[in-house]
């Protein structure tokens, strides 16, 4: 049976180590903050300048001044600090966030990701992504592992055009999970989701890997 | 002491507004926008305008208002998927937009301010961002090369400003507004409280008052928010 998208959302919240300085990108990856185990202590940065991003808030303590990248109102923790935006990418840019997990819309077998635009169809921009994956130390992509046609999302090259040439780390789908040790190797085949057979990943995955499970 | 308060809107905006203008505002989303100001250039008829930021609003809020009035020809934005009516003059050629990534907006918008014509970067290197751009291989690694940016008019929204022009921003509301108020040839910030001279403490002031050079209290503090989310009791 596929992961459902909490799942693959604790999947990802299982790479995060104590200390560090992470990014969830809009969607799916925003679930990874529901499941970071006790005991790791993770500062969550969104790119609008915020650095420390608390719960959600309760209907009394909703502040229009306290928002995450998504829009989303947010709270504050003991830990909080603002930035300006160039502050903000500054962090990003400059290598001092240690992971950030984004959606995709394609992932190719060499790290290129495509997560921004659908030439002549949609135009909403690449916002900080393009930002988060030059300057973040690891990317790790959350998706459906086929497209809603049942195209293959994880490709031997992006139909679309790229947010990042070479950028990706790990791949975390509803079927599997992908990773690589380094931005020069091939992606690994780790993990496959339960009931689903390495067969039928191969079989709905266009990108050449290999086998390597954990 | 020069008089930087503005009784008004447009009276700020007075002698600064030209068709083909370019303006540079600041906010994040609906989050740090100055809605008086944005509400003044609509009544102003301004057309032609290229908007430098981060957003492009909603339908009915923030920049969208000069979308729907067709006053903007060009928008400098990262992100623009909130707004319905951008998508439909974009996709019908009525309206020209330079996507540019946020950091490096950011960073251009900073730059200008600063008097830096243009840094290099290694974001969007590989990708349509960098195409036709100059690149340079700095320790075996690619950077491609962005321009800063000055425009004609910065418009700012602050939590707290005094008749020197000094600002103070109220939480993620900052964002984008300290570049903005340095990368315009003039600046006008709203406030949403006016304080007397010596009230702001000095170490904690984020833009000086050389930044800007109008100043009004807002009279626009909807502070519409774009997604509402709520937990259901204190945790």
């Amino acid at each position: 049976m596929p992961w459902t998208r909490d799942e693959m959302a604790a999947l990802a919240a299982a790479e995060l180590q104590d200390g560090f300085y992470v990014n969830l990108g809009i969607g799916i990856p925003t679930l990874v903050a529901n499941h970071i185990a006790p005991g790791i202590d993770v500062t969550l940065q969104s790119e609008n300048g915020m650095l420390g991003l608390g719960p959600f808030p309760t209907e009394a303590e909703v502040d229009a001044d306290i928002i995450n990248a998504g829009k989303q109102t947010i709270t504050e923790l003991d830990r909080t600090s603002y930035v300006s935006s160039a502050d903000s990418f500054g962090m990003i840019r400059g290598g001092h966030i240690q992971l950030s997990v984004l959606g995709a819309m394609e992932v190719a077998e060499n790290g290129d990701l495509a997560n921004w635009m659908v030439p002549g169809k949609m135009v909403k921009g690449p916002g900080g992504a393009m930002d988060l994956v030059a300057g973040v130390q690891r990317i790790i992509v959350l998706m459906d592992h086929v497209d809603k046609q049942g195209a293959a999302k994880f490709r031997r090259g992006c139909t679309l055009p790229l947010t990042g040439a070479n950028v990706v780390d790990m791949i975390i789908t509803n079927l599997a999970i992908f990773e690589r040790p380094d931005r020069q190797s091939a992606f690994l085949l780790r993990r496959l989701a339960p009931g689903v057979t390495a067969q039928e990943v191969r079989d709905l995955t266009e990108a050449e890997y290999e086998e390597a499970f954990a | 002491m020069v008089q930087k308060i503005h009784p008004d809107a447009p009276s700020a905006l007075a002698g600064l507004l030209f068709d083909g203008m370019t303006i540079a505002a600041g906010g994040f989303g609906l989050c740090g926008i100055p809605e008086t100001l944005i509400q003044a250039l609509v009544d102003s008829g301004t057309t032609g305008i290229t908007a430098v930021s981060n957003n492009a609003g909603v339908d009915d809020f923030g920049l969208g208002k000069l979308l729907r009035t067709r006053q903007i020809a060009k928008m400098v934005s990262s992100y623009v998927g909130e707004n319905k009516e951008f998508e439909r003059q974009y996709l019908t050629g009525e309206l020209e937009i330079e996507f540019c990534p946020q950091g490096t907006l950011a960073e251009r918008m900073r730059a200008g301010g600063a008097g830096i014509p243009g840094f290099y970067t290694r974001t969007g290197v590989g990708t349509l961002i960098a195409e036709g751009k100059e690149t340079k291989v700095f320790d075996g690694e690619t950077f491609v090369l962005e321009r800063g940016i000055v425009a004609d008019l910065a418009i700012v929204k602050a939590w707290k400003g005094d008749p020197y022009g000094n600002l103070v921003f109220r939480k993620s509301a900052r964002n984008f507004n300290p570049m903005a108020a340095t990368c315009g040839r003039v600046t006008v910030a709203e406030v949403e409280e006016l304080v007397a001279p010596g009230e702001l403490e000095p170490d904690q002031i984020h833009t000086p008052g050389v930044f800007v050079q109008r100043l009004i209290l807002a009279t626009h503090n909807e502070k519409r928010i774009e997604q509402r989310t709520i937990r259901k009791e204190a945790q």
